[in-house]
């Protein structure tokens, strides 16, 4: 649910171009925008305190046997709220289930680790090597 | 007092045109989109997130086009947006020790677990204009990449508490904060609702209250004990599911700010420390935030309360932009009415004082003998 939270709806897509059809789905709920209470800690480990909203968008789903697919992801893409539900519901399924996680979320979590790992190496790159007096004697 | 008055709809609606002409601006130019000012303008855009309290970088960019860069009145329509959307449920509190660091600096310790890392920085340019931005040109240099290591890094506040040289914050346990958007703010307010205050005020007040205590009023000694930024997750636990689930992440700045001792009877003489959180990258933000929660301890740590940036009532009551722009703002629309009262009220006033002067020219030659 993670990765597919953070995924365009035109990447989930894209995936699914090579996978067998997932099976119809109905919406029971949304897709609807809303907020979330994000929150802080005082001093970071301290007692819990509001730091703002952020928009949230939620989808549940339904499949023809009655599994349900619910996604909760930032921000307000109704379609990609959809779709995730959709894939999260088809997950489920022990019969697609093998398939979607090769053809779908494994490529899309190598994606998303890429993108952390670059900016993680650009961080790297900027970290401070001291030349203090002692390590140039 | 308002009266209603009929009028001014033509007026009106010439006005509303011709400002979209000025926010369109010369018509030659390519027209700025939202796209581009979240991108481009990305710290603007934080601010408005932080200021209009709410989340959404599209938004936010949105608001800032709509508002011709003018950023309260940006914030102030995000904040009106907000209000339109219902609230499905909150988050677990940000767990910004397992924050994915792009910045993390100290100030107080050279070498630390993790290092000192610039990342994408102000600090140390020459704050010279840099001409070669005016000129369309050549996309930037490819930023530089090294080895990371996958250590997380501990905060720093963290090293001191442990040899207990650092006041630790009471642990948090999973209770509600109380929520200033849902209720007014009660004095003495307890420090969550004064963090969320702080965390939504406006940048420039803040800035000037923390510099306040730095420059004597407070008695601050402040140190950065460290300021970080990064992307953390959000963990939100959906009532369908029973279970907290990632939906996301944000990109967040914490500042640490130690300050000077405070001890008593009971506990030996350490280290306090202010706290500072900002939506994006808001390393002023963070920082000014930081000083003023630590101002706002005053009473709880046995200190004289003297300084401005010590008043809880005066700073939480002040510091909100969206509420101050909109009093002082307000005194442009019509009033008329009051202002009528106010005339005949010194009308009468005056004639009166002229008809006493004119009664009794003798208490006049007094007066004006006792003036000098």
């Amino acid at each position: 649910m993670s990765i597919l939270a953070r995924a365009s709806v035109e990447d989930m897509e894209a995936r699914l171009a090579d996978t067998p059809a997932l099976p119809p789905h109905r919406v029971i709920r949304g897709p609807e925008i809303g907020l979330t209470m994000l929150r802080g800690r005082a001093g970071g480990d301290g007692a819990a305190f509001n730091l703002g909203e952020a928009t949230v968008t939620r989808c549940s789903v339904s499949l023809p046997d009655g599994t349900l697919g619910h996604c909760w992801r930032l921000g307000r893409d109704r379609r990609a709220a959809e779709l995730a539900a959709w894939l999260d519901a088809a997950l489920q399924q022990d019969a697609l289930r093998p398939a979607l996680l090769d053809a779908v979320v494994e490529p899309l979590r190598e994606g998303q680790a890429g993108a952390a790992a670059l900016t993680a190496r650009r961080a790297a790159a900027t970290e401070v090597r001291f030349a203090t007096l002692q390590a140039m004697r | 007092m308002y009266v209603a008055v009929k009028g001014g709809d033509a007026a009106i609606s010439a006005a509303h045109a011709w400002l979209a002409q000025r926010r369109r601006g010369d018509e030659a130019l390519p027209e700025l989109s939202p796209a581009q000012i979240e991108e481009q303008l990305g710290l603007a855009v934080d601010r408005v997130m932080a200021e209009g309290s709410c989340h959404d970088r599209g938004l936010a960019a949105l608001a800032i086009k709509q508002a011709r860069g003018d950023l309260i009145e940006a914030a102030f329509l995000l904040r009106a947006y907000r209000n339109t959307l219902s609230r499905f449920a909150a988050c677990e509190p940000l767990d910004t020790g397992a924050m994915r660091v792009q910045r993390r600096i100290s100030a107080t310790y050279k070498d630390l677990p993790g290092g000192q890392v610039l990342g994408p920085t102000f600090d140390y340019t020459h704050r010279l204009l840099d001409f070669a931005l005016a000129a369309e040109g050549l996309p930037p240099a490819e930023p530089e990449e090294a080895e990371a290591a996958s250590a997380t890094m501990p905060r720093v506040t963290e090293l001191l508490a442990r040899e207990g040289l650092m006041s630790r914050d009471i642990a948090g346990g999973n209770e509600t904060p109380p929520d200033l958007t849902r209720e007014p703010l009660p004095f003495p307010t307890p420090r969550p609702l004064r963090l969320q205050s702080l965390a939504r005020g406006d940048e420039g007040f803040l800035l000037g209250l923390g510099y306040s205590t730095q420059r004597g009023y407070g008695n601050a000694h402040p140190f950065v004990a460290e300021l970080r930024m990064g992307e953390v997750e959000i963990m939100l636990a959906p009532s369908e599911l029973g279970f907290a689930v990632s939906i996301g992440d944000i990109t967040v700045t914490e500042c640490q700010m130690v300050n000077q001792f405070a001890g008593s009877a009971h506990n030996p003489p350490q280290f306090t420390r202010g706290y500072g959180l900002a939506m994006g990258h808001g390393e002023r933000r963070a920082m000014a935030m930081a000083l003023v929660d630590r101002a706002l301890m005053a009473t709880e740590m046995g200190e004289e309360a003297t300084a401005p940036a010590q008043d809880a009532e005066f700073v939480l009551l002040h510091a909100d932009n969206v509420e101050a722009t909109g009093f002082v703002e307000h005194l442009k629309l019509p009033h008329h009415v009051d202002f009528q009262s106010e005339l005949e009220k010194l009308r009468s006033i005056r004639a009166r004082w002229q008809a006493d002067r004119d009664a009794n020219p003798l208490a006049e030659a007094a007066a004006l003998e006792a003036t000098i």
